[in-house]
């Protein structure tokens, strides 16, 4: 389809411009359902802790409240963005667009489905790394500009615990990486091929566990949302924000889920390979096999039961002390890690590789 | 303390921590308990203290004679009355202010009241649009007296046993 | 490729600004954003050369991390740079010498034999990820293990000379907290109820 695009523009504008065209095009057919997922995430959320907490959830605005997303977005996009006396205006206007870029911009590695990815890159799970510890000057920036000790505070905690479990999720993907000998997210997918049993999760179990547990902190959802920390600091880094500034930083945090998720899922999941690879009457069967083949609906599939674990964590566990949070990231954690590397790296070099 | 290997083992295969997530579990399956408000409505109390009242006897003469008991009952001083003698003798109230905004719903000038006059009926449901208008007069309170008699009376009644 | 060098330009443009603005800004949150600002600049340099492993982790290590702790640092203290600035005429002689210093002594090490290597003949490997995880970890495997030995022992020096054991803090300890039983806590009387007589 892209080379039908490419034909079509490349008949009244030059290289370059088609290039940047077919990019812009892409990046549009990532970032709108991205975005529609973003906000149907906040409807599941409300919807599912509100289920635990034996409540309904919103189900006023459209049928069983399936329009509420937008009634939230209709009413953020008309409100009045307060910007308070003597902050600095530019970097705490410019603070939610750079919690933002990152966010999204990491979506340009993670393949959807064999081949479907916008930029195949060699070094895609370092590009990840680097843009996910980038994420947090948004949040250093917005509470330093906002002038206001409570976010202040806030931003400070996040920064730190950020930097904390970047180190851990670093480790659990370096297990990764060296399990599957390739830095590319398709690669690494293409390495658990087979069946169920030769996904990541099995072998690297411990990782895998590590890895969700950091994820849930680097996006600092509870219980590890000191920064955000509702019942003690209001609302963490952007209390001073309002309307659109703050619904940014909304979508930013739920479009970190939803990369957390993914990318849980294609390094320890298998992606979009399907669960029932090797059965081959299910898979080549011309019907069913649409569902049980390989495809993106298996990624969403499982991008979704981690969407659902990051609720259901959130209606479940209380928050963590803040010291506690960093005793766990630095004391378990990185040495669950390490122990688990070491033991997997003397199982690469004796040759014994129960993966493959 | 020694090393615990039962502490441990509990510990890394997050024993309790899944527990928890059980139990989350299991409410997400359990009946809601919701009250759609405006449709369904929890019952109310025959002793609900909601919006005040003031009552008239059968043959339509206002209740309250205005002992003052009630404002001087009445902890947030939300309460003011003004009074006159009629040519007949009586005394009655020109003026019975209540102060929305101050009272407190806690009933005692219902308590104090020797003839009913004032009451706490079931209303909560009310709203104010403009300043001025938590101002209760005596007026409004009359007409929600009379308005709402019939279930005023029948809420006394059912609970005199237990006065 | 005329849309790389569009590219290029643009992010040469960029990092010289952020660059200069850094040494020249009043405010240190400006100047330490405008180095953040050049270190990632000059990252996409290095992803447009196909170095894409050196940028990447100068994208990792310094922006995401070096400098989110200096940005602390410097949001934390509340600098006065007043009176920072208040010898800059009689200094700057000093300044201008030492960079004169700098720069003649960088122009000698970029001039001397171990930097002058022809370009390479044969087309860069698509891979350089890979290819300098090769060197580093075949030819080179002392050196870079010894680096990494001298890095985690500055680590733990730093903690341990940091690390104050104050007797008056009120420290916990977690796991031992959590252990604890009931049988350590409290402990079950069974007692006669009193009569009137006993009180």
């Amino acid at each position: 389809m892209m080379e039908i695009l490419a034909n079509f523009f490349g008949a009244f504008l030059p290289v370059w411009m088609v290039t940047l065209l077919l990019i812009l095009i892409k990046v549009v057919a990532i970032v709108l359902p991205l975005i529609l997922l973003v906000a149907y995430a906040t409807y599941a959320e409300r919807k599912i802790i509100g289920f635990m907490q034996v409540r309904v959830g919103p189900n006023r605005v459209g049928f069983k409240g399936l329009l509420q997303p937008f009634a939230d977005m209709f009413k953020l996009i008309f409100k009045e963005i307060v910007v308070p006396a003597k902050s600095n205006r530019f970097l705490f206007l410019i603070a939610p667009l750079l919690a933002m870029g990152p966010a999204f911009a990491a979506w340009a590695v993670i393949p959807f489905s064999d081949g479907m990815v916008l930029a195949d890159v060699n070094a895609g799970l370092l590009f990840l790394l680097a843009l996910t510890s980038l994420g947090i000057y948004g949040v250093i920036i917005a509470g330093w500009a906002s002038n206001s000790k409570y976010a202040q505070l806030s931003a400070m905690r996040l920064g730190a615990q950020m930097v904390s479990y970047e180190i851990a999720m670093g480790f659990a993907l370096v297990g990764v990486l060296m399990a599957s000998g390739s830095l590319n997210l398709g690669d690494i997918v293409r390495a658990q091929s087979g069946s169920v049993f030769s996904w990541f999760v099995w072998p690297l179990f411990g990782l895998f566990v590590v890895y969700f547990i950091s994820g849930v902190a680097e996006t600092n959802r509870a219980p590890f949302d000191v920064a955000e920390g509702e019942s003690e600091i209001v609302a963490g880094f952007h209390v001073e924000y309002s309307g659109m500034a703050f619904s940014i930083f909304f979508l930013a945090e739920y479009a970190n889920m939803w990369l957390i998720a993914a990318l849980t899922s294609l390094l320890f999941l298998g992606g979009w390979l399907s669960p029932f690879q090797g059965l081959t009457f299910l898979t080549d069967t011309p019907v069913i096999g649409l569902f049980f083949g390989d495809g993106i609906h298996w990624l969403l599939l499982k991008a979704s039961f981690f969407m659902l674990l990051f609720f259901w964590f959130r209606a479940t566990f209380p928050r963590y002390r803040y010291d506690q949070i960093m005793r766990l990231g630095w004391k378990i954690l990185i040495p669950v890690t390490l122990v688990w590397i070491f033991a997997e790296g003397l199982a690469i070099a004796l040759g014994w590789k129960p993966w493959l | 303390m020694s090393f615990n290997w039962k502490h441990y083992f509990k510990t890394f295969s997050l024993q309790e921590l899944l527990q928890g997530m059980g139990v989350t579990g299991k409410y997400f399956f359990e009946r809601k308990i919701t009250i759609q408000y405006p449709e369904e409505k929890t019952p109310i109390s025959n002793r609900f203290r909601g919006h005040h009242a003031l009552r008239r006897y059968p043959n339509g003469e206002e209740r309250c004679i205005a002992c003052k008991l009630c404002e001087a009952v009445c902890p947030a001083l939300a309460i003011t009355i003004d009074l006159e003698e009629r040519p007949d003798g009586t005394r009655r109230t020109t003026r019975y202010d209540i102060d929305m905004f101050k009272c407190i719903y806690c009933g005692f000038c219902e308590e104090a009241c020797p003839v009913d006059a004032i009451v706490e009926t079931n209303i909560f449901e009310y709203h104010f649009e403009n300043r001025g208008e938590n101002i209760q007069t005596k007026e409004k309170l009359l007409a929600i007296g009379d308005k709402h008699e019939a279930e005023i009376a029948q809420m006394k009644a059912a609970d005199a046993a237990y006065r | 490729m005329i849309f790389e060098q569009i590219i290029f330009y643009l992010f040469s443009a960029v990092l010289i600004a952020a660059a200069v603005g850094m040494v020249t800004v009043r405010n240190p949150v400006y100047a330490a954003l405008c180095l953040i600002l050049s270190f990632f600049t000059s990252a996409a340099l290095w992803l447009l050369l196909e170095a894409e492993f050196l940028g990447l982790v100068l994208v990792l290590v310094y922006v995401g991390a070096v400098m989110v702790l200096f940005l602390f640092v410097i949001m934390m203290l509340d600098l006065n740079t007043d009176p920072l600035k208040e010898g800059f005429a009689k200094y700057a002689p000093v300044g201008f010498g030492v960079a004169a210093v700098i720069a003649v002594e960088m122009i000698m090490v970029l001039q001397s034999a171990p930097f002058q290597i022809a370009a390479p003949t044969v087309p860069a490997p698509e891979n350089n990820t890979e290819a300098l995880g090769m060197i580093l970890y075949t030819d080179y495997v002392y050196p870079f293990e010894i680096a990494a030995v001298i890095l985690v022992v500055a680590i733990m020096a730093a903690i341990v000379l940091t690390l104050r054991r104050r007797p008056d803090s009120r420290k916990q300890d977690i796991s031992q907290q959590v252990q604890v039983k009931r049988a350590d806590r409290v402990r079950l009387v069974k007692m006669k109820s009193e009569t009137k007589e006993q009180a």
